[in-house]
């Protein structure tokens, strides 16, 4: 009895000590419970926005789909820069079994060049994962065959179809329009980076570049349902490419050939435009360069031939040409006189060959003396003078204006600014000042400097851009466009720009007009070369820019001088003189002079007044 | 005073009616079946969505199920003093055969933790699971409760031995639970707040060299994955970091059956096995996991009350030591696929793929049921 009693007391208490240790379990797991539970609604409640976006962003892919880039023709609906289907051989990193030996191979079954390796393993840096990536464009039949029957061992390689940019004029337009290029790591900053997802190629130079938003387009996306191992399900939705917008050019095909024809094989420029709008009927640099070269890489070889060539085929020559502008600035500069009041329509001025200061020995000679061994007259008038392009006249005149006003007046005819042409990288030329020289140079002007910048010369450097807008200026009596090579952007005509206006009394204007086409039509005129059957009449002014200077009381002798020594010959022009078309300025390097430019003008004046209009 | 216990009985009996008394010679506890059964049943549906809707997996795991209520329903039919008599040779056994695994074991991926018998391979460290809380709750009701000084040094070797052969597998997960499983019995017998507390802190006081000496540098990379899943987003801190986008993406309601985004497109991993929460929060949002808690609220609800009524130290340290470790793996599961402990492989108890650590569940379960239908009388009249 006292045993179960004991045994009893002994259950008691050991059934007390478990129900204590039941009750603490049981509050740990109400704990327990309601804390993780509460971990489960901070995930799924309060946090499920974060997760639910994370939860996107694992299952949908981005793929951008390329826009059509923006076609360019002429004003007559020429095409001038297309897109052609072409085939890509690209490689997907991830796919290949050994990316080397596939390498390797192609190497061998295409001749790949070191060029085409190291553009590949550039662009491998900026594309996304699982994305191929181009190794080489423009694949022939013959590639293509190559490529199929050895797909075998080519693990990860894929041919592309894609639309690949092409000229089809060549190098008739390579400065105007440019080129596009495969996109470098320069090309973009990091804001643009998903306006070009899925775009390989960018504008680099010409229009091409400048456009290059308009050109480009809108890049189309879809979201793609992938699975983890990047495997695509379903497209979730679609956002459609819109194409880029189609440009209209000013520029007339048949007249930039009839200018690169007349050009012949002459480096130098030739910048048509239309002095109604402002618009560029024809813009030639030569040498020439073919823009297709450059779409797709061109081979190291080849761009250093075109990059070191002393003829710089690269430069564009009309707006990054920068001549002297020499006697293409008297009309300009003899309308500045008579509005200045130095000078009147009758003033004379003796020319014996030369010019002289007072009180300075020196002689600054008349390009006349050279040839005849005299003067150009005994009274030479500002008519004959720009006609015959007299320089004592000319010193005379600059010599009565002044530096300054010569810089102010030739200023508002936009020589040593900025055309504002659509097109990248134009240079500015230089207009000399006295603040001019002490900026640039750092020492005082010299009176003698005047006269040499009186006749074009010395530090004053004009684009032929340049020159074809004053000569607008010249031509409309004094309103200049901003110069344009789009005429219209998706249909949308863009809107003539008011540059520079120039105001004068018309007598000045009359006076000035009479002097450039007698340049043309008198017997002594520096042009009159080209006068002969001329259907229509023209207005122009010669120019001859020394490319080095001749000493005092030395002759310049055409052949004693090398090739890149010889004087440039400068024509600038418009057409007819009341109520013009066209106006034209050309330049052609180490060519002797302006008797070599102004047969190109003719060529292109000819053409355009003939046209079927 | 033996007949106020008599009493007791025959009145809960006799409310409790016919079919009940046949649930009674069955020894089914129905508080403890229905909601087992909800959970493997609910749990077929999480498992199909994710196993891809794999109808395979899915045969598999009925089956797996249909074992494991047989052997639930087989294990309560025995007398808690056979299951007493027989708990040390049980635990013998499942020690020879851990050693054995030492020795002949076969494994893949590194660990070592299967025994093959040619027809059949099975991992002793699951008998163990069983094995171990029975041991315990016999040997520390062998004597007066709370147990001396004595008996808890030879109990805390009961439990080390085991729990340190499945670690060196390595198996982290089972090791954890088995000791968590002898542990409990000793806590349940009464052993004093103050060796709890000291071992506790001796536990705190070992984390460095444990640490050093003892983690493996995968579990190393799970604790250290755990505090910043971002840093290796693509190696070990991917399970935590998918599993987590799982979970908080389904919301209060849920993407939906088989809709789930993270479960389907394969970016959560082990979805079916030890991940399988997350699968569940996803489609079904946050009210399919108060659900799954609801149930899993009521299984350990049911088992204290089992416990807090077992007439026997025995029974009690053994239904306490099977509740204290169903808990125990449910709660490092669940925070882990939240994110909250390292990822040591615990499966999601009755609802994760596998029918190995299902059946050695369901023992379990059948003895708490054999504990819950023991006649009280048998007790009494000792």
């Amino acid at each position: 009895m006292a045993r179960q009693l004991n045994q009893m007391q002994d259950w008691a208490r050991e059934t007390r000590i478990t129900h204590g240790r039941v009750t603490v379990l049981a509050v740990m797991m109400v704990l327990a419970m309601l804390g993780l539970l509460y971990r489960y609604f901070f995930l799924q409640v309060v946090q499920n926005e974060e997760y639910r976006a994370q939860s996107d962003r694992n299952r949908i892919a981005v793929r951008t789909v390329a826009p059509t880039r923006g076609v360019i023709v002429d004003r007559s609906g020429n095409l001038l820069a297309v897109n052609t289907p072409s085939f890509t051989l690209a490689i997907t990193p991830e796919r290949a079994d050994d990316l080397d030996a596939v390498l390797t191979s192609l190497r061998d079954l295409l001749g790949l060049s070191e060029t085409d390796i190291e553009l590949f393993t550039e662009a491998r840096k900026r594309r996304r994962p699982l994305s191929p990536v181009p190794l080489k464009y423009r694949l022939t039949d013959e590639e293509l065959a190559v490529i199929a029957v050895n797909k075998h061992v080519l693990s990860g390689v894929s041919v592309l179809s894609e639309l690949t940019r092409h000229y089809p004029e060549g190098d008739l337009l390579g400065h105007a329009l440019g080129y596009v290029g495969r996109i470098g790591i320069d090309d973009i900053d990091a804001s643009e980076k998903d306006a070009y997802r899925g775009i390989s190629h960018i504008g680099k130079v010409g229009l091409e570049a400048y456009y290059e938003d308009a050109l480009k387009g809108r890049v189309g996306v879809s979201r793609i349902e992938t699975n983890a191992r990047g495997v695509e399900l379903k497209v979730i939705d679609r956002i459609e490419p819109v194409p880029g917008a189609h440009l209209t050019l000013h520029l007339d095909v048949g007249l930039q050939r009839v200018a690169t024809s007349a050009m012949g094989n002459m480096r130098g420029a030739v910048v048509a435009m239309d002095p109604k709008t402002g618009g560029v009927l024809s813009s030639v640099s030569n040498p020439r360069y073919d823009p297709n070269k450059f779409v797709n890489g061109i081979s190291f070889s080849d761009y250093a031939g075109l990059r070191d060539s002393r003829d710089a085929p690269l430069l564009n020559r009309v707006i990054q040409g920068q001549y002297p502008p020499a006697s293409t600035i008297k009309p300009m500069l003899g309308l500045a006189g008579l509005n200045r009041e130095v000078i009147t329509i009758d003033t004379v001025v003796p020319d014996p060959g030369y010019y002289q200061l007072p009180g300075d020995p020196r002689r600054y000679r008349d390009w006349i003396l050279r040839v005849r061994g005299t003067g150009h007259a005994e009274e030479m008038n500002l008519r004959d003078s720009i006609a015959q392009s007299c320089d004592v006249y000319f010193y005379e005149l600059a010599n009565r204006l002044g530096i300054d006003a010569i810089a102010e007046s030739l200023d508002v005819f936009g020589i040593g600014s900025l055309t504002g042409v659509d097109l990248p990288s134009e240079k500015r030329g230089i207009l000399p000042s006295t603040e001019w020289k002490r900026r640039v140079i750092g020492s005082n002007w010299y009176g003698g400097e005047t006269l040499i910048v009186g006749i074009g010369q010395g530090y004053m450097l004009a684009t032929p851009m340049q020159l074809a807008v004053a000569t607008t200026a010249l031509a409309t009596r004094g309103t200049a466009f901003k110069p344009s090579l789009v005429a219209a952007v998706d249909g949308t005509p863009v809107q003539p720009e008011a540059l520079l206006t120039v105001s004068a009394a018309a007598e000045y204007w009359d006076e000035v007009f009479a002097g450039m086409v007698d340049t043309v039509s008198s017997a002594r005129g520096t042009a009159f070369g080209m006068r002969s059957g001329l259907a229509y009449d023209v207005a122009g002014k010669t120019g001859t820019a020394q490319v080095v200077a001749i000493a005092q009381d030395a002759t310049y002798d055409e052949e004693s001088l090398t090739e890149y020594q010889r004087n440039h010959g400068w024509f600038i022009a418009f057409a007819p003189v009341e109520n013009p078309e066209i106006v034209v300025a050309v330049l052609t390097e180490n060519s002797g002079g302006g008797s070599s430019a102004y047969p190109v003008a003719r060529a292109m004046l000819d053409y355009w007044m003939s046209r079927d209009e | 005073m033996s007949n106020d216990f008599s009493r007791v009985a025959e009145v809960s009996s006799g409310e409790l009616g016919a079919r009940s008394r046949f649930l009674r010679v069955l020894h089914i506890d129905l508080w403890l079946v229905l909601p087992l059964l909800m959970l493997s049943i609910g749990g077929l549906f999480v498992l199909y969505s994710a196993s891809g809707q794999s109808d395979v997996m899915l045969g598999a795991q009925m089956r797996n199920i249909a074992v494991a209520m047989a052997v639930l329903l087989i294990t309560a039919q025995f007398r808690v003093e056979t299951l007493r008599s027989v708990s040390l040779y049980i635990f013998l056994l499942a020690m020879l055969l851990l050693v054995a695994v030492l020795f002949f074991g076969v494994g893949a991926k590194g660990a070592q933790r299967w025994l093959s018998l040619g027809f059949i391979r099975f991992q002793p460290s699951e008998i163990m699971k069983v094995a171990m809380p029975l041991a315990l709750a016999w040997w520390l009701s062998k004597e007066a409760l709370p147990p001396n000084f004595r008996a808890l040094v030879t109990a805390f070797a009961m439990v080390a031995l085991p729990s340190g052969l499945i670690l060196q597998q390595p198996d982290l997960g089972t090791s954890l639970l088995v000791a968590t499983s002898g542990l409990a019995a000793i806590y349940m017998a009464g052993i004093q707040w103050r060796y709890i507390f000291s071992v506790m802190a001796l536990g705190i006081a070992s984390i460095w060299p444990a640490w050093v000496f003892v983690l493996k540098d995968y579990q190393k990379q799970r604790v250290l994955t755990l505090f910043n899943p971002e840093s290796d987003r693509l190696g070990a801190g991917w399970n935590i970091i998918q599993s987590k986008t799982a979970i908080g993406s389904g919301g209060w309601e849920g993407l939906g059956w088989t809709q789930g985004s993270q479960a389907q497109l394969e970016f959560l991993p082990e979805g079916h096995t030890d991940f399988i929460i997350a699968v569940l929060a996803e489609e079904f949002g946050f009210r399919g996991v108060s659900l799954l808690f609801l149930v899993y609220a009521l299984i350990l609800g049911r088992g204290l009350v089992i416990t807090w009524r077992a007439q026997s130290s025995f029974t009690r340290l053994l239904a306490g030591a099977l509740v204290a470790t169903f808990f125990f793996g449910l709660v490092v599961n669940l925070a882990m696929v939240s994110g909250l402990l390292p990822v040591v492989g615990v499966p999601l108890p009755m609802v994760s793929y596998g029918g190995t650590a299902m059946v050695s569940m369901m023992i379990a379960f059948g003895m708490l049921m054999a504990i819950s239908t023991e006649k009280p009388v048998t007790r009494a009249m000792r």
